[in-house]
């Protein structure tokens, strides 16, 4: 799990519970009555409380891999409030969680078997460890919402139990100050839950790590990959006309197919740069010596522009080979710096001074490479 | 696998003094930063801090102090222009309107 995934639970509309939301944002979620992961409804003294499923469907999963693209990512959101899983009841356990659809899905999936109340906050449809950090996920929000769902009516006890990757937002003796709930930091994973339970809400050391395996770092790639999409548009666009132009100065023919093609086989070497970038540098991370982010992909942005010059464009002047060198690399670099804000090991100051570093290298090179390939095409 | 990134540049302070020996700080800390030595906390990991701020937040008697933020070129970057990016979902940063607590 990355700096951001972690997560929780839910509310609803119409009743007491409702607090945070209203009408204004009844509206804006939706109902959650209508969507497939409400599976009934538990009375309570505070008022009628969804059932949420404990399985993913289609839907959920199909929502899923859109979001990883990228898409309606800012408004995968669920209702914030009070949910039940199983038949919970005043001495049942309450977890605190996220409304981020993405979050919330990754809660429930883990809970089958379990009876429990889930606690869903107004995170603004971001992720645990995000919202955390921007203090949404925060003491705040979860004192208000204890108020708003009227859980101390509910439940008998006073614990809260929340993701860890919460902590960077709430304080858990304010919490306790304010609204009398103590709170305990579960486990960093949700898949880790059932078993902090079962131990009587105790974590092993290895719960309380954040893992960043190769899944883990891929799964946050497509996102990397649709965000390249307009400046990929662009770069072509810019190719094709100066193939364009070289013709019309040298005055050759000009036919669209030959065109097209020189146009695409220029763009490879770059395609691959930025493949370099979003793809290979978080993929292989852990195993590119050095340890900035934009070194990794400089190297290997070299490595790729030494094979292309060498193997699919041996016969390529000074210039081109000067851009292949200069631009590559920086495209690569500056990609792989970009990953910094997906892992879950980099910290503000560390970043800061790579990027003191990094960036004025990146823009001298991105720059002198730029001018190296038009002038490739001209000279 | 313990991913590290650069060496002896974190914010990270904690004063002995202060600290009320609770654990709280090995608890919440994903990178095992802290180990609980008897009665007092101790940075074993300093250099493995990627400065979440979880430590101090929950340090009730203020012994811990960290310029909390998160480590995103992107974000530092949008923040060197002014722009506000909504970001955040999932791979994506935050932006750094609350860096300082």
């Amino acid at each position: 799990m990355s700096k951001k995934e972690f997560n929780l639970p839910m509310v609803e509309d119409h009743q007491p519970v409702s607090c945070c939301a209203g009408e204004e944002s009844a509206h804006k979620y939706g109902q959650a009555s209508e969507a497939g992961w409400v599976v009934g409804q538990i009375e309570t003294v505070a008022g009628p409380v969804h059932r949420i499923a404990t399985t993913l469907g289609g839907r959920d999963r199909l929502g899923s891999i859109k979001t990883r693209w990228g898409l309606g990512r800012m408004s995968y959101t669920i209702p914030p409030g009070l949910y039940g899983v199983g038949n919970p009841d005043h001495s049942s356990p309450v977890l605190v969680s996220a409304n981020y659809k993405l979050s919330f899905d990754s809660l429930r999936r883990e809970l089958s078997g379990l009876d429990l109340w889930v606690l869903v906050l107004d995170t603004k449809g971001v992720n645990v460890w995000c919202a955390a950090g921007k203090r949404t996920f925060g003491t705040e929000e979860v004192v208000r919402m204890v108020k708003a769902t009227r859980l101390p009516e509910l439940v008998s006890h006073r614990l809260l139990i929340l993701p860890q990757l919460s902590a960077p937002g709430v304080s858990a003796f304010k919490v306790r100050n304010r609204c009398g709930f103590k709170v305990i930091f579960g486990p960093v994973r949700a898949a880790d839950l059932p078993a902090f339970l079962k131990a009587g809400n105790r974590a092993e050391p290895a719960m309380r790590r954040t893992h960043f395996g190769l899944l883990d770092r891929l799964v946050l790639t497509p996102v990397e990959l649709s965000a390249l999409a307009k400046p990929l548009a662009v770069f072509t666009l810019f190719l094709f006309l100066l193939n364009l132009f070289s013709l019309l100065v040298s005055g050759g023919p000009v036919s669209p197919a030959p065109l097209i093609g020189q146009t695409l086989s220029d763009l490879f070497p770059f395609l691959v740069a930025m493949l370099i970038g979003a793809v290979f540098v978080p993929a292989l991370l852990p195993y590119i010596p050095g340890r900035a982010f934009s070194w990794k992909g400089l190297l290997l942005g070299l490595i790729w522009a030494a094979t292309y010059r060498g193997l699919f464009d041996p016969a390529a002047g000074w210039l081109q080979t000067a851009s292949y060198f200069l631009l590559i690399p920086a495209i690569a670099a500056f990609l792989g710096m970009n990953f910094t804000g997906s892992s879950t090991y980099t910290s503000l100051s560390g970043v800061v001074k790579e990027m003191k570093f990094a960036l004025p290298l990146i823009i001298t090179a991105a720059a002198l490479g730029l001018i190296a390939l038009v002038a490739a095409y001209f000279v | 696998m313990k991913f590290r990134y650069l060496n002896n540049v974190v914010t990270l302070k904690l004063d002995q003094d202060k600290c009320s020996g609770c654990g709280l700080c090995v608890e919440v800390c994903p990178q095992a930063v802290y180990t609980l030595n008897g009665k007092v906390s101790l940075i074993t990991d300093r250099d493995a801090c990627l400065e979440c701020g979880a430590c101090a937040q929950n340090c009730a008697p203020g012994a811990i102090t960290v310029r909390p933020g998160v480590g995103c070129a992107f974000a530092i970057l949008m923040d060197m222009f002014n722009i506000k990016s909504q970001c955040c979902g999932d791979a994506c940063s935050c932006s750094l309107d609350n860096v300082q607590d």
